[in-house]
Formats: structure tokens, sequence, C-alpha cells
């Protein structure tokens, strides 16, 4: 088909590539220098390299408390976007109701709501006014329902062919258990997507968790490690070295996750929920 | 089979669908309806417990941000960060996806590449970006002599730009990943037709992929719009809090620093219903660019 020089493409691809994932090799090895040395020989170095910026990072930033504080962040957030999201998602695909095209508009409406809008009144609530600083709920509540998510669910289910839901309903099955041994099993695969670009959220968040959490022992990773950036490098031996160490640890649960599930960053499935 | 024509045919859809529209009237709805009446209000933060007046104050916030220096700083960086972002991010994102599209060998690997900054977090690669572009980093060591002075990140003509390539290369991939599905839509016969009239490679890509991508480029710049509105991560940490002299501040961060930090949150919320006035005018404006005939 295309008369574009095949190797030329490659060769332009496989640069691209390597451009792109030097600076996270440069990461590694920043974090296991004991000296920062940014010379270009430095970049590839054959010895010399230390864990001490891995254990100056953990005596600083409580590694394993932050990570745990990223996961419950993490996990409230998705077990809400999913447990909510397919609710309504169904609803809204499979239900007819009262006020279905209203919830509708507002679903799109909501979309278009930036975040930052709300920020200041939401940390007034939930900070002031509920006295949720330093907590997980406070961490979660934001974004314990995702509207983008509620939408591609409805997707999913709108894919789904009438003839399954028409012949379920005459076997007698309420909706509930339609829902739950019918249309669930059948946007698995999908479902399994949208956790995984769920994931990286609040996995990756910063701003909210930075305003709500100000006590160490309850901010998930990225805050500290932000913190530590901000504040307290300077004083640390090899400053660089720690913060590289702390990186690689956030960075690395879901970078993991993103090459073990990588085949399910499909494209498909995500257009079907962006053609709308 | 019609029970239930009031509630309509399903009334048990109003159940499931209830915890979200409660979740929206709190969280969405309410403190929206909040931040703009802070923004008409004079409104601080008072001891717990005390109760204040928080008297009307018309558009003084308005007023008070349209003619702060700072403010106007930040929406003239930001202006300067999508001028460099979005035309970069959708040019290079719709090449990178053809290409990928039509590679056979080490798909995979590729995809993972070009997808890896997007699902990292933005804290853990600032970090490297740091150690890249600091005074002493690896891109002056390789520049040497042409290393720019004051380097990269205080030097206030420089600071943004290498904010708005970071954020470049960190969203890329999810570009590419937009456009690759766009592109499993377009209809090969478009192809083989313009191959028969005998087009070359650059006319097939600019007179049949562009305009067939294009709904897909309407979401991707409004996409990029909304990321450079909404910048906070990289001013905070990359250039040590909008530096140097506010030269890569953003308006997010101008929230966060007027209204958290010095305390005056109907200042920072004039901001933020302006700053999203700003983004419905220029998506609206784009929509209408892209998508006429």
């Amino acid at each position: 088909m295309s008369r574009w020089p095949t190797a030329v493409r490659s060769i332009v691809l496989f640069l691209g590539a390597l451009a792109f994932l030097f600076p996270f090799y440069y990461m590694l090895i920043g974090s296991l220098q004991s000296s920062p040395d940014t010379s270009v020989k430095g970049a590839f170095p054959t010895e010399g390299l230390t864990l001490d910026n891995y254990r100056d990072i953990n005596s600083r930033v409580d590694l394993l408390g932050s990570l745990v504080n990223s996961g419950i962040f993490t996990g409230g957030v998705l077990l809400g976007t999913v447990v909510f999201g397919v609710l309504a998602g169904y609803a809204l695909a499979r239900l007819h109701f009262r006020g279905r095209g209203t919830l509708f508009v507002l679903v799109l409406l909501v979309q278009v709501i930036p975040f930052q809008l709300l920020l200041i009144p939401l940390y007034v609530l939930i900070v002031r006014g509920y006295g949720l600083a330093d907590s997980y709920l406070g961490m979660i509540l934001p974004f314990a329902v995702n509207t983008t998510a509620v939408f591609i669910f409805r997707q999913f289910f709108l894919q789904l062919p009438d003839d399954l839901f028409a012949a379920a309903r005459l076997d007698g099955a309420g909706e509930l258990r339609i829902l739950w041994s019918v249309a669930l099993p059948l946007v698995r695969p999908a479902l399994l997507t949208a956790v995984l670009l769920t994931f990286i959220g609040p996995w990756n968040e910063f701003l909210w968790p930075f305003l709500v959490t100000k006590e160490a022992g309850m901010q998930p990773l990225a805050v500290s490690l932000a913190n530590y950036i901000s504040n307290v490098s300077s004083r640390a031996a090899n400053p660089f070295g720690a913060i590289l160490a702390g990186a690689c640890v956030l960075a690395a649960p879901a970078v993991a996750l993103f090459i073990a599930f990588q085949r399910h960053f499909v494209s498909t499935d995500l257009g079907s929920g962006v053609k709308g | 089979m019609a029970k239930g024509t009031v509630l309509g045919r399903h009334p048990v859809g109003m159940i499931l669908a209830a915890p979200y529209a409660v979740y929206i009237a709190v969280i969405f709805a309410y403190p929206l309806g909040f931040a703009i009446w802070m923004s008409f209000h004079d409104y601080f933060f008072a001891a717990p417990g005390a109760i204040v007046d928080h008297p009307f104050a018309g558009l003084d916030n308005y007023r008070a941000v349209l003619s702060d220096p700072g403010v106007r700083q930040a929406f003239a960086n930001i202006v300067v960060f999508l001028v460099i972002n979005v035309p970069l991010t959708t040019g290079l994102a719709l090449v990178l996806a053809v290409a990928l599209d039509k590679v056979v060998h080490a798909r995979t690997f590729l995809r993972v590449a070009f997808y890896v900054p997007y699902v990292t977090a933005s804290v853990a690669v600032v970090g490297v970006w740091l150690f890249l572009f600091n005074s002493n980093g690896l891109v002056n060591t390789v520049l040497g002599p042409l290393a720019p002075d004051p380097s990269w990140l205080v030097n206030e003509h420089l600071a943004m730009p290498v904010i708005a390539l970071f954020v470049t290369w960190k969203q890329l991939g999810f570009f590419i990943l937009l456009y690759l599905a766009a592109l499993q839509n377009v209809p090969r016969e478009l192809y083989e037709s313009a191959a028969v009239d005998g087009a070359s490679a650059w006319n097939r890509f600019w007179s049949v992929t562009v305009p067939a991508v294009r709904p897909a480029t309407a979401l991707v710049v409004i996409l990029a719009l909304i990321t450079g509105a909404n910048l906070f991560t990289e001013p905070y940490l990359l250039t040590g809090g909008g530096g140097p002299n506010g030269a890569s501040a953003s308006p997010v961060l101008v929230m966060y620093q007027r209204g958290l930090q010095q305390g005056e949150p109907d200042f920072a919320a004039a901001l933020g219903v302006l700053l999203v006035i700003g983004v419905l005018i220029v998506a609206y404006v784009n929509r209408r660019l892209i998508e006429r005939d």
C-alpha cells in the first residue's frame, strides 16, 4: 500500500522510541550513582553503582507507608469508579426510567466542568467544612465517581445486542441479575481496560492529595516525594540520586502494570468510548 | 410488560442511577454554585466555629483578578504554553500514529515506548527532567558552550517552553492512542482510490488521512487545551513554584498560591471562573475552526 520507504519509517520510529525511553533509563541510572555524574560517560556507567540512594530516600520519606497510602487512595477511587460507574452506566444504557434523559444530559454537562473550578470550593467544603483533612475519605471523595467512566460504561452496555436482554427478561430474570450474570461477563475485557486507565489517575494524582494531606504519615508517595523535592532535598548527600530513587519507586508499579497489561490498552476499546 | 408508566418501564434504573445522581449534586453541582457565589462575595477563612458575614462584593473580586499583574503573567504564560504544546502535540501524535499503524515489527516495544511517559506520575518524571535540565545537567554537558545562560529552568524565556516540551512528551502517548483509534475508522477505499489517482504518500496523508481524522483532531486540541489550563505540578516542581519571577506560573498555581497559601479564596474562585470561561471560549472557537466544512 504505502510507498513510504519502510526502512526510513522504522528508523525514525525507533529513534523516537529511544528518545522517549531515555529519561526512564536515565532515571534508573541516576538513582544508582553514588554522586551525580552528568557527563555523557556517566549516563553509561560500567561500575560504581550503589543502592545507597534508596536507603537515603527511605530514611527521609517512609517509602512503604507512602506506597500503602497511594494504594488505599487508588483502590478507593477504583472501587467507587467501577461500582457507581457500572450501575449508572447500565441504567443509562439499558433501562427506561423517569429522568433518564435528564441524567444523561447531566453526564455530558459534568464532563465540561473542569476540576480547577471546583478546587477551591471542594477544599473549603471537604477540608474545612467536613474536617476530612489528612483522611483517606477526603482524598478519595472528589474522584470516587468518574463521569467519564459512567459514559464509557454506558457505551460498553449499549454495544451489547438487544436480543440478549429481551431473552433474559423473557426468562424472568430481574434487572440486577441480568446486569450481574449477563451484561457484566460480556463487557469484562472492556472493564479491565477501563480499570487500568483509571488506575493511572489516582496513582499519579498530585494536586488534590497534596492539598488534603499535611501530615506526612497520610501522604501518598507522589505527595511525599514532591515535598521532598521542594523542601528537603538540598540537605541530602546526593539529592538527585535520592529524588530519582524515589521517582523509580513511584513509577515502577504503574509502569509494571502497564507493561504486563499493555495489550489491553488497545485503541478500539477506548475508541468506542471516545466516538460517543 | 408496560408496568409503572409514571416511573418508566424499569423503575429499578432510578435506584441504580441514584448514587451517581446524588454524588453529582454533592461533589459537582453544590461546589460549582459555591464557587460562583464565593466569587461575588467577600469570602475568607475564619476560625473554626466562628460565624462571620460574607458581604456581597459585586465584581470586586473579578476586578482584583483582572488587574493583578501575576494573573496576567500567568495567562500570558499559558498562551506561550499552548502555542508550543498544541501544534507539537497534534502534529507529532498524528504522524507517529500513522507510522505506528503501518508498522509490522516490534509493535509492542514501540507502543510501550511511546505510552510509558503517559502512565508515569508527573512527580516521578519531573525528578529526571530536573536532573537533565539543571545547570550542571546532562543537557548542558552535551551542549557545552551552547548551553543557555541562565540555564533552562531558571531562564525566564526558556522555563515555559521547557514545561511545554515536558507536557508534550508526557501526554503524547495518550494522543497517539486517540489517533490510532480514529485511523481504524478511515475507509480503506479512500486510500485505494487516491493511490489509483497516483497521489504521492504525502498527498495521501494530507488529502485523505488529515481530513478523515478531523473529529479526533478537534478532541486532541480540546484535551491539550484543558491540560494546559490545568497545569500545576510542572510549574510547582520543575521550576520551583512558577519561577523565575513568575515566568512559568500557571493560573492554577496562582489559584493555589493566592487562594490557599495567602488565604484569599474569593480571589481564587473568581480566577477559576474566568479561567473556565476562557477555556470554553477557546474550545468553542477551535470547534468552529476545525469542524467547519
